[in-house]
């Protein structure tokens, strides 16, 4: 390069030269005297852009012998040189259109002309290059012919900015004459860096023009070339054109650029058998990618993709590659993104079985992100065969897919995939009933497959979701649907009864509870009385067969005892069954403290503070009373085993149900009860020597505030109270 | 060397002009001492005239059996050390015996001198015009003069003037075909033309394209030939591929060539190779020669 400086200024200085009298024609032929070649060229391209540049002679003349000239040297490097500088020399030279050399015999073709054959000629050296000497040095060759690559790109960069070149020239001669350099030097790295050039240097709607052409060329390309580089730069440089301005859509659909690129990245593929699955998926995504942007509404495009994709998937054993997966992952992930909308993708059939070829732990992957994107977009699922579909593609997630060890599975990792499903579940939602329940049996069916490390994350969305569509129903009035509807509370309830009785064999039994009573509440709502029965008798049998834990049966008791209250539903003598039921299970609890609590929380099962609630004040009082009782015998227990006594705290409480249920107006509780009861407070207290008082003193003495608030109040309530002595 | 024969001083000072001698173009010659002196230019079938000078030193009176000038064309072979061959004699008397006293001056002319060969100066042999003015004396042998002058005779455009193309290989090796434009030049042509490289399995360093002369003297057994390289230019560095052509132009102008002589007088012959050289990495050459005329075209003033 700076013997290039040099050589400019020998240039200035034979500008000189010639305006001091010697004409610029014989300085020409003057330096062509020199015996040696190298100078003798460097010589006459020097002084040949000085003899342009006067103007004595057309530049095309000039330029033709120069560049026919360099021929003499034929040494790779010294050449490309040479003709590095000629390109260089003659940049401004060219009689491109507005040019100052332009006109009369010079057009824009000559220099077109020009360039392509000092192209050609350059790149003819450079591919020569690595013929040349011993074997040994190839790897070196290689990394200087690599340096040299500019050199011989220069002449494209030139061409592109030629003035004047329009698309017909570009196609009838630029093109094809630079394409048959290209695909006749049959050299890798030349074709590789020179596609790479010809994609990068010529202005989009060329390349969109001239796709036809460019695409051949990339077919015939050597097989060891990396075509899908080449094609993924075009397909990118193309789906940006096509993004950068809408205008510029419709010149797509007239040269039918995807069915063109499609066709090539077929051919592409098929014939470059070594090509590794990851390249194949990388021109995939490319064409998806051009596909979406330049045809964001020809789902059929995407889907033709997707299935070439499928089968040349299907023709290797098992993607083992990580960057395959990858790409397969990308691949997928695009119209995901695209159309930010997972129905969109549910209609491409191809789009599972492309799925079916990543591994578990992608698949799972791919999973989530499509999970992702449906909460992303808040999108909603509305009907059954898309759910259908889109279980269909989660699959890795909802249930053991072969061989997979479960061991290897990291459990937060887990309990999110199973979250997401959860979550991904509320999103389906149908305005229509009878399409909901269809909804509800599909992801029924796919859930029961996922085995019981998922069923406890899987069934209670899908249970709340019936219960809503249940609801739903009961607002519309169910009466409504005759029997032929399918869509009829009683049936979902059916669905649900096995659902959950599959969740209680998992094992997973405080669940199935909750569930059970869910339902058993939401089926009393709608007035099914031997269906909320059914749940009842189901939840009761859980709790005897299953619950062992004590402290879950404190849990599970409350849970149905405050269930039970709620419900209205039941005949006298079924609620009979169950509340005696309840009690009974309260009263064998094992430690005191929660029996007295648990029983005294089943007084409110005879005492419903509703307008048509039940209102059994006597059997509520014997409830109370038998709290009592075990409180004491808990007292008792506590005195014997601890020698103090603890549990006031449970006295307290009573009181508090006494005073409650007294408020409420139950006329079997009365004052003297609660009045007999804060004395056997008191008592307990002062026996108690204080121990207790730090616990129970805050509660008991704002209990007595209570009371004698209210009785200052005066009123209604402040009579009652006053009834209260303390 | 002849001034050998005048071991004295000369008694008088000899002097020859030539009648157009300001106008004439003069042109350097070389000398036999290396030294390069501007002789008048003539062709053949011009007419040389001019004037001698005699005069005598202060004094001195030279007394003398005549006055003549002679027009020589010699032919001088090196080998054949001082042998002189005249081709050409002309004899013109200036003055009858007598005694010159002061400085006299004698015009002299010989028309349309016929001058068929050119000046030559070779490796062994040298053609030569010169006039020659003696004063015969009666003792002391004779004074002598010369004034030489140069020849350059002007041919016109060939008839016919075939390029040369001719193939030529090593088989398996090399082959290449060759093209010059012309198969006779003139002195300030230029050779066009091209190589073809049709096979090419060696790897090669250059390709030169010479010009030598090859001047053979005397005849039958006794011939010398003299080759001598005057150009070398470099056509082309590295090695080409099959199906490369590479272009030759050659400007004849800045070497110092003649026009081929054949068999002049029986004497000798000038004549002028291309010699195309290829030479390979391992400094192998391979070289095909091919004979070209050349011959002198009447330049125009410009030049």
């Amino acid at each position: 390069m700076r013997a290039f400086d040099q050589l400019r200024q020998l240039e200035i200085f034979f500008r000189d030269e010639s305006r001091h009298g010697l004409p610029v024609v014989d300085l020409y032929e003057l330096v062509q005297h020199a015996g040696n070649i190298l100078p003798r060229m460097y010589l006459l391209c020097t002084v040949g852009s000085v003899y342009i540049k006067s103007k004595q002679a057309p530049s095309k003349d000039v330029l033709k012998d120069l560049v026919e000239m360099c021929r003499g040297v034929q040494h790779p490097i010294r050449g490309l040189f040479l003709r590095s500088y000629l390109a260089q020399v003659s940049r401004d030279k060219l009689p491109e259109i507005g040019s100052d050399y332009e006109g009369d015999a010079n057009t824009v073709m000559d220099a077109v002309e020009f360039v392509l054959q000092n192209f050609t000629e350059m790149n003819k050296l450079w591919v020569r290059m690595q013929h040349q000497g011993p074997g040994t040095v190839r790897e070196k060759q290689e990394k200087e012919r690599n340096e040299l690559r500019d050199l011989v790109g220069k002449n494209l960069h030139v061409l592109g900015q030629i003035e004047g070149v329009d698309l017909e020239m570009y196609k009838e001669t630029v093109l094809p004459r630079v394409l048959e350099q290209v695909v006749n030097c049959k050299d890798e790295l030349a074709q590789y860096y020179l596609m790479e050039c010809i994609i990068q240097v010529f202005p989009d709607e060329y390349h969109l023009q001239t796709l036809e052409t460019l695409l051949a060329a990339c077919t015939q390309l050597m097989p060891t070339v990396d075509t899908k580089i080449v094609l993924t730069q075009l397909m990118d440089r193309l789906s940006n054109y096509a993004a950068s301005s809408p205008d510029v859509l419709h010149e797509f659909l007239q040269v039918e650029a995807f069915a063109k690129l499609s066709n090539a990245i077929g051919k592409v593929i098929d014939t470059q058998l070594e090509m590794p699955i990851v390249g194949a998926m990388t021109l995939f995504v490319s064409l998806l990618t051009f596909t979406l942007r330049v045809h964001p509404d020809r789902l059929d495009y995407v889907d033709q993709v997707l299935g070439a994709c499928v089968v040349k998937l299907s023709s290797v054993p098992k993607l083992e590659d990580a960057r395959a997966m990858k790409q397969v992952v990308a691949l997928l992930s695009a119209p995901l993104e695209k159309y930010s909308d997972i129905v969109t993708a549910l209609t491409l059939s191809n789009y599972p079985r492309v799925m079916d070829h990543l591994d578990d732990g992608t698949n799972k992957v791919m999973a989530m992100l499509i999970i992702q994107s449906i909460m992303k977009n808040d999108s909603c699922i509305s009907t059954a065969d898309k759910v259908e579909v889109l279980f269909e593609l989660i699959k890795g997630l909802i249930k053991d897919l072969d061989g997979t060890d479960i061991e290897e599975l990291d459990e937060e990792d887990f309990q999110e995939e199973q979250n997401s499903v959860a979550r991904l579940i509320h999103m389906l939602d149908n305005e229509e009933p009878e399409e909901m329940l269809k909804i509800i049996c599909v992801v029924r069916k796919h859930l029961m497959t996922g085995g019981s490390r998922r069923l406890p994350f899987t069934v209670p969305p899908l249970v709340f979701s019936a219960l809503r569509l249940v609801r739903q129903l009961e607002a519309q009035g169910g009466d409504i649907a005759g029997e032929d509807d399918p869509a009829t509370p009683r049936k979902i309830f059916q669905i649900l009864n096995q659902t959950i009785e599959v969740l209680s064999s998992v094992p997973c039994p405080e669940l199935a509870l909750r569930l059970y009573l869910q339902c058993a509440e939401a089926a009393s709502d709608c007035d099914l009385e031997p269906v909320a029965y059914e749940f009842f008798t189901q939840a009761f049998i859980l709790y005897e067969e299953e619950i062992a834990d004590s402290k879950a049966q404190v849990t599970a008791i409350h849970l149905i005892v405050g269930t039970l209250q709620r419900i209205n539903v039941f005949g006298v003598e079924n609620r009979d069954t169950l509340t005696h039921k309840a009690t009974g299970y309260s009263a064998r609890l094992l430690k005191k403290p929660d029996q007295c609590r648990a029983v005294y929380a089943c007084s409110h099962l005879f005492w419903v503070d509703d307008l048509d609630g039940i209102r059994d004040g006597e059997r509520a009082l014997l409830c109370l009373k038998r709290a009592l009782r075990i409180a004491n015998a808990a007292q008792q227990m506590a005195n014997a085993t601890r020698g103090s006594s603890g549990p006031v705290t449970l006295f307290v409480e009573i009181l508090n149900k006494y005073i409650y249920f007294y408020e409420k107006g139950n006329p079997h509780i009365t004052p003297s009860d609660i009045q007999s009861l804060i004395e056997l407070i008191n008592t307990e207290m002062q026996s108690d020597n204080g121990n207790t008082t730090i616990h129970s003193d805050p509660f008991f003495t704002s209990t007595l505030r209570y009371i004698r608030f209210q009785k200052q109040k005066g009123g209604l309530m402040g009579d009652k109270y006053d009834l209260i002595k303390l | 060397m002849n001034y050998l024969l005048g071991a004295f001083k000369p008694a008088c000072n000899i002097s020859i002009a030539f009648s157009d001698g300001k106008n004439r173009k003069q042109v350097p010659m070389k000398k036999e001492n290396g030294q390069t002196a501007m002789v008048p230019l003539f062709q053949s079938q011009e007419t040389i005239s001019g004037k001698v000078c005699i005069e005598p030193y202060q004094g001195k009176k030279v007394e003398h059996n005549g006055v003549k000038v002679e027009l020589l064309g010699q032919i001088e072979m090196y080998f054949d050390r001082g042998n002189f061959y005249d081709f050409t004699s002309l004899v013109r008397e200036l003055d009858v015996p007598g005694d010159i006293y002061e400085r006299k001056t004698y015009p002299f002319e010989f028309p349309t001198v016929e001058m068929p060969y050119e000046t030559y100066n070779g490796v062994n042999v040298r053609l030569r015009y010169v006039l020659k003015v003696t004063i015969t004396r009666g003792y002391a042998g004779s004074i002598l003069e010369y004034q030489e002058f140069m020849v350059r005779n002007y041919a016109p455009l060939p008839a016919i003037n075939n390029s040369i193309k001719m193939e030529v290989g090593i088989e398996d090796c090399l082959h290449i075909e060759f093209e010059y434009n012309k198969s006779k030049y003139h002195l300030k042509d230029v050779i066009l033309g091209k190589i073809y490289f049709l096979l090419v399995r060696i790897k090669m360093k250059n390709m030169d394209l010479e010009i030598r002369r090859r001047e053979s003297t005397g005849a039958g057994a006794n011939t010398h030939v003299e080759t001598e390289t005057l150009a070398k230019f470099e056509l082309m560095d590295g090695t080409p591929v099959r199906g490369e052509s590479i272009p030759v132009r050659l400007f004849l102008a800045p070497y110092d060539l003649t026009p081929t002589h054949r068999n002049i007088n029986n004497k000798f012959s000038v004549k002028y190779y291309l010699n195309l050289v290829l030479v390979d990495e391992e400094d192998r050459r391979y070289f095909k020669q091919q004979e070209i005329t050349l011959y002198r075209l009447k330049e125009d003033t410009s030049s």
